[in-house]
């Protein structure tokens, strides 16, 4: 996922958990039923894992641009530094 | 949120977090409630009323007791508990409270009953103070609830009374 793919995720969750929390509580309620309300709210949850959990494609629709091959050539990493007994024999 | 892991995680907490308020309103919810509730018992007969050896007055009695509690539950009620009982006053106690019988009712369809039973626990006395004395029995009841808060309260029923002499 992508930095924007993972906010979405984010905003999705939180969404649609409180969503389907508001949902179950009126069924129940409504119904006089707490295992109803249980129920959905558990199949809400399986829905929204379902949903943001996974790396999706429409997640990745602002994918990261890294540097191409070529223009990394151009600027080396710097070299780790060799002993100094090495160095001194060379002057 | 960049990996598998985190996102799963943070889903579970959060739907688990949003899962406790829930049952804290379902709780809360229960107070919407205005019980009406209603009782009476009768004493069909006194079985004995001896004096044990060790020295204590004690009586079995057969109760018929009829009640309609169905407005006790609501959607978020486990069961009710209820007891019966007998309550009554001595020169040494100001307060004495035996408990005769109790049942667990696990639904409303079995909250409007009657039943006629002599005495589960034993009404024994501290003592040798039953002969002749008047009780109040009174019929408790106990609203378990799946989640949150116990409701507890009470019927007072007076005028009943023992015989004066052993039988």
């Amino acid at each position: 996922m992508d930095w924007q793919g993972q906010k979405l995720a984010e905003q999705i969750m939180q969404v649609m958990l409180l969503v389907f929390a508001v949902v179950s509580f009126g069924a129940g309620y409504v119904l006089g039923s707490f295992q109803m309300m249980m129920l959905v709210y558990a199949g809400g949850v399986t829905l929204t894992a379902l949903i943001t959990i996974p790396n999706w494609p429409f997640f990745n629709r602002h994918p990261l641009k890294w540097l191409d091959p070529s223009e990394a050539e151009k600027h080396p990493k710097p070299q780790v530094a060799v002993s100094s007994k090495k160095k001194s024999s060379k002057k | 949120m960049h990996s598998f892991g985190y996102r799963l995680n943070g889903l579970l907490t959060f739907a688990v977090t949003i899962l406790a308020l829930m049952c804290v309103i379902a709780s809360l919810s229960d107070n919407l409630n205005i019980p009406s509730p209603s009782a009476e018992i009768q004493i069909m007969n006194i079985n004995w009323f001896q004096k044990q050896p060790k020295g204590s007055d004690e009586v079995s009695l057969r109760m018929n007791i009829s009640a309609d509690l169905q407005s006790l539950f609501t959607w978020n009620t486990k069961q009710v508990f209820i007891f019966v009982a007998a309550e009554y006053e001595t020169r040494k106690n100001s307060l004495n409270q035996v408990s005769l019988w109790d049942a667990i009712i696990p639904a409303k369809e079995r909250a409007k009953f009657w039943i006629r039973s002599s005495n589960k626990y034993r009404f024994v006395d501290h003592g040798k103070n039953l002969r002749g004395k008047e009780f109040n029995l009174t019929l408790h009841w106990h609203v378990m609830p799946k989640t949150g808060k116990m409701f507890a309260d009470k019927i007072v029923m007076s005028g009943y009374s023992l015989p004066e002499e052993y039988i």
